[in-house]
């Protein structure tokens, strides 16, 4: 059966659902799609670490309304504002460490640099062998598991369509719109928003647009509960490691090592050379951590262009085609990006200014 | 560990160590890996060493021979050992193993995958109580410890099970106060045919039978326990009578016990064969999902091989069979002749399968038997987690088994889903109008067992620690 709505957004995580609610609240009928369940891609699967202190400096205005967005969505999705240090092992690290943080908070990240005593006195456990560290009171978490549940939710009390498992393999143009072939029938629409994350390379392919889309191949881990042994967000200078111990107990180690396997392919592979030194800079920056058992290691793909910044806009040569995505610090940026993108759409002028996805990824011309 | 072995087998049991038998005789470089010291796996599990003396029974003097075999062959036996992820490598299949506290690795070229069953055990209010046990998590007690579950047991479940645990208890000094199973006794008569083709195993059963019966056991036929009822532990159950379906009809007699015994049949162990990468596919027939898997043991895996219950419940006569045809598969894929004698135990496998899956066929719960969790009773142990909690969560959308575990954790606890995800992935089903083929497992995630962050770290030095390059700032 073919309904025709006002756009198809394909990719039913935190870019694409934000987009469809925006443009639901500006009087647009948008439907979602999604290969899978809703959330369960790189919204779903990644550490749920909001920190300042990690992102690019470039994004910080994207990042400090990200926060925003998530504190405003509260304990639906297990926000919780609990401040993080970032600590330097070695003197190399410091360096770097003063070095980055001082341009992101020139950006305007509440950064600040502290003592080891103050350190100490806030997080007892963390190891001593911390040479220099910075603090943002800003930073925290959220529960990104609660993605799917969160946003299936907002999709349902605003009316909004959704299919899940419903893969699109094929996108026709037709007399002003798109048909869109699902496993689950076709869909006819005006506009067709891509925001399918890794899987954008494949998606724009159907409509004969090449977007140079690699994907990182992220790895977390989680422990069982644990009596508490930190109650900040802690990362590393050299952004390898991000570790926060949840509500309930259990320990979440991120920091972007790499997994392996192609989005193409499912989902990817953990590697045990991967999980073993990001477990390990984890039990040195934490070392009660010693004693907590893994439960489970996953991965997450994690999409970018060649610059590294989002591709966020009108799809080149394609009119009525958009794509989001590729968003460094998605997790953090996503709702707010999701609203920029939506407003686009409607034809307002966004807030903060968006990201060609026709640019030169060559050059840095952000 | 150095060299890389030919063929890394894990389990133990009839499957893997048979496996690993005809491999290692046909010359090849085998290591076995199993989490209990001793072969033999579940079915012929090695007494405790602190036990002096016993009585020999058909599963001793099977596992007694088993191991005998094993320790006089050139296998690398790695017992007291976790496998905790499966990784494709260059050189065939790298082994992460949790042993002694330390996370070791093992290359192979080959592998054998021999992981067995685990059981399912329905959840009824009151399954949580301390005194419940699995039945055959009460067969391990008594094999290993000789130790019935209880003073006062009743023991619950379908299929043969559940008369040879109440039959063992007896045996070891403890009182049966109820036998309940679901089963009818027309469910076993229809089985008879195929019971013919195993008559010792057929006579074995009648012996208990026998036994409760001139005990005055009584045996409650096409019943469950409904309720388990306690403060801190056991002190009654309640009996159901049940219709055609399973579905819980009315109480009809409430017993007292101090132990109980709850079992609804086997389930392949897959998330080892899952984790490597196999395909599964639903096969009711054969215990739920299974992985892809021929009769000789090979998949569509490079280089990996399976066999025993794990690819479908057919007992422990089938595994022994099937488990050197999967090592003549492995040896051969190795460089090995094997010659015609895959083709000698074809038939004999049949034969064994066919008695294994009749009792499977009365093993599994028929769909009415998931009504005796009541809105509060427990489903997810490790996160508490009520039935009406999951409804409540699969109501609001989550239509599958990944997106239940992402909104309620259920199954990121220490048992991995390994006690909730088949129970869970039918209310899924049930309630949304699926088949229960169309709601599969969740993805299989390292580590396979829980793994200590000391194990995982390891020794090292910092300096040593692959730091990249840091992130585009």
């Amino acid at each position: 059966m073919t309904q025709a709505y006002d756009i198809a957004i394909i990719g039913g995580g935190i870019m694409g659902c934000g987009t469809a609610l925006r443009v639901a609240k500006g009087g647009m009928r948008p439907i979602v799609l999604d290969q899978g369940d809703l959330g369960q891609g790189a919204s779903g699967v990644n550490a749920g670490t909001l920190s300042l202190q990690i992102k690019r400096v470039k994004l910080m205005p994207y990042a400090l309304k990200g926060h925003a967005e998530w504190e405003s969505i509260g304990d639906a999705v297990g926000f919780r504002k609990t401040g993080g240090y970032t600590v330097a092992f070695t003197e190399r690290e410091a360096e770097l460490l003063h070095e980055r943080q001082t341009l992101k908070a020139e950006a305007g990240a509440p950064i600040t640099f502290v003592s080891n005593n103050a350190l100490r006195a806030a997080e007892p456990h963390l190891s001593h062998k911390v040479r220099a560290a910075s603090y943002c009171p800003d930073d925290g978490y959220a529960n990104s598991s609660l993605t799917g549940q969160y946003y299936r939710a907002q999709l349902r009390d605003n009316g909004i369509d959704y299919k899940e498992r419903a893969a699109v393999t094929t996108i026709a143009g037709s007399a002003g719109g798109f048909e869109l072939g699902t496993s689950k029938g076709v869909i006819s629409a005006t506009r067709v928003l891509l925001a399918a994350g890794a899987w954008l390379k494949p998606l724009a392919a159907l409509l004969d647009v090449e977007l140079p889309v690699q994907a990182r191949i992220n790895t977390v881990s989680v422990t069982e509960r644990m009596p508490p042994l930190t109650s900040t967000v802690i990362g590393h200078a050299t952004g390898l490691l991000t570790m926060k111990q949840k509500a309930n107990g259990t320990v979440l180690v991120g920091g972007g090592w790499q997994g392996r396997g192609m989005p193409q392919e499912g989902r990817g592979e953990v590697l045990s050379s991967s999980v073993a030194p990001n477990l390990a800079l984890a039990q040195y920056a934490l070392p009660d951590l010693a004693k907590a058992r893994v439960l489970r290691s996953w991965t997450g793909f994690e999409a970018n262009v060649p610059d590294f910044y989002p591709l966020a806009g009108a799809l080149s040569g394609v009119e009525d085609a958009y794509v989001l995505g590729c968003v460094r610090g998605g997790y953090t940026i996503g709702p707010y990006i999701g609203k920029l993108m939506g407003d686009y759409i409607l034809g307002r002028e966004p807030e903060l200014p968006l990201f060609d996805p026709g640019r030169d990824f060559t050059k840095d011309v952000i | 560990m150095a060299e890389p072995f030919d063929i890394a087998v894990l389990g133990a049991g009839p499957a893997g160590a048979n496996a690993a038998l005809e491999a290692s005789r046909l010359g090849c470089r085998v290591v076995m890996i199993d989490e209990q010291s001793h072969a033999g796996g579940q079915v012929w599990r090695a007494k405790s060493a602190a036990v002096l003396s016993a009585p020999e029974t058909p599963e001793t003097s099977a596992g007694n021979q088993l191991r005998k075999a094993v320790s006089q062959s050139a296998i690398a036996h790695l017992g007291d050992a976790r496998v905790w992820q499966i990784e494709q490598v260059p050189e065939g299949w790298s082994l992460q193993i949790l042993v002694g506290g330390r996370s070791e690795t093992i290359i192979a070229k080959a592998l054998v995958l021999a992981t067995g069953a685990r059981e399912f055990v329905q959840p009824i209010p009151g399954w949580t109580l301390p005194g419940v046990i699995g039945l055959a998590g009460a067969t391990s007690l008594m094999k290993q410890a000789l130790m019935p579950p209880g003073h006062r047991t009743v023991v619950s479940g379908s299929g043969p099970l559940v008369f040879f645990v109440a039959s063992e208890i007896r045996r070891l000094g403890g009182t049966v106060a109820a036998v309940v199973t679901p089963n009818s006794r027309m469910d076993w008569i229809g089985a008879l045919p195929s019971m013919c083709r195993r008559p010792d195993l057929m006579w074995r059963g009648m012996v208990w039978m026998a036994d409760l019966m001139l005990a005055r056991v009584p045996i409650f036929w096409r019943h469950a326990v409904s309720d388990v009822r306690g403060e801190d532990a056991v002190s009654s159950v309640q009996i159901s009578k049940l219709g055609p379906d399973w579905t819980p009809l009315r109480t009809v007699k409430t017993v007292t016990s101090d132990s109980v015994c709850l079992g609804n049949g086997l389930i392949p162990a897959l998330e080892a064969a899952q984790l490597a990468g196999l395909e599964i596919t639903h096969a009711p027939e054969l215990g739920g999902w299974v992985p892809k898997v021929a009769k000789d043991g090979s998949t569509n895996l490079r280089g990996v091989f399976m066999c025993g219950d794990g690819v479908g419940i057919r007992g422990a006569s089938a595994a022994e069979i099937h488990g050197k045809l999967a090592g003549l598969s492995a040896a051969e894929f190795t460089g090995k002749q094997v010659g015609l004698q895959k083709n000698r135990l074809y038939a004999r496998y049949a034969a064994a399968s066919s008695f294994g899956l009749a009792m499977t066929a009365l093993s599994v719960p028929r769909p009415g038997l998931e009504k005796l969790a009541t809105p509060q009773t427990i489903m997810c142990r490790c996160e508490s987690l009520s039935r009406d909690q999951l409804l409540h969560e699969i109501e609001a959308g989550a239509a599958s088994t990944n997106a239940v575990k992402s909104g309620l954790r259920a199954g990121m606890g220490p048992c991995g889903g390994k006690f909730c995800q088949t129970a869970i992935a039918r209310l899924v089903a049930s309630t949304k109008g699926l088949e229960e083929g169309a709601v599969p497992p969740h993805t299989a995630r390292p580590p396979l067992r829980p793994v200590p962050v000391s194990a995982l770290a390891g020794d090292f030095a910092y300096s040593d620690l692959p730091i990249p390059k840091p992130a585009p700032l």
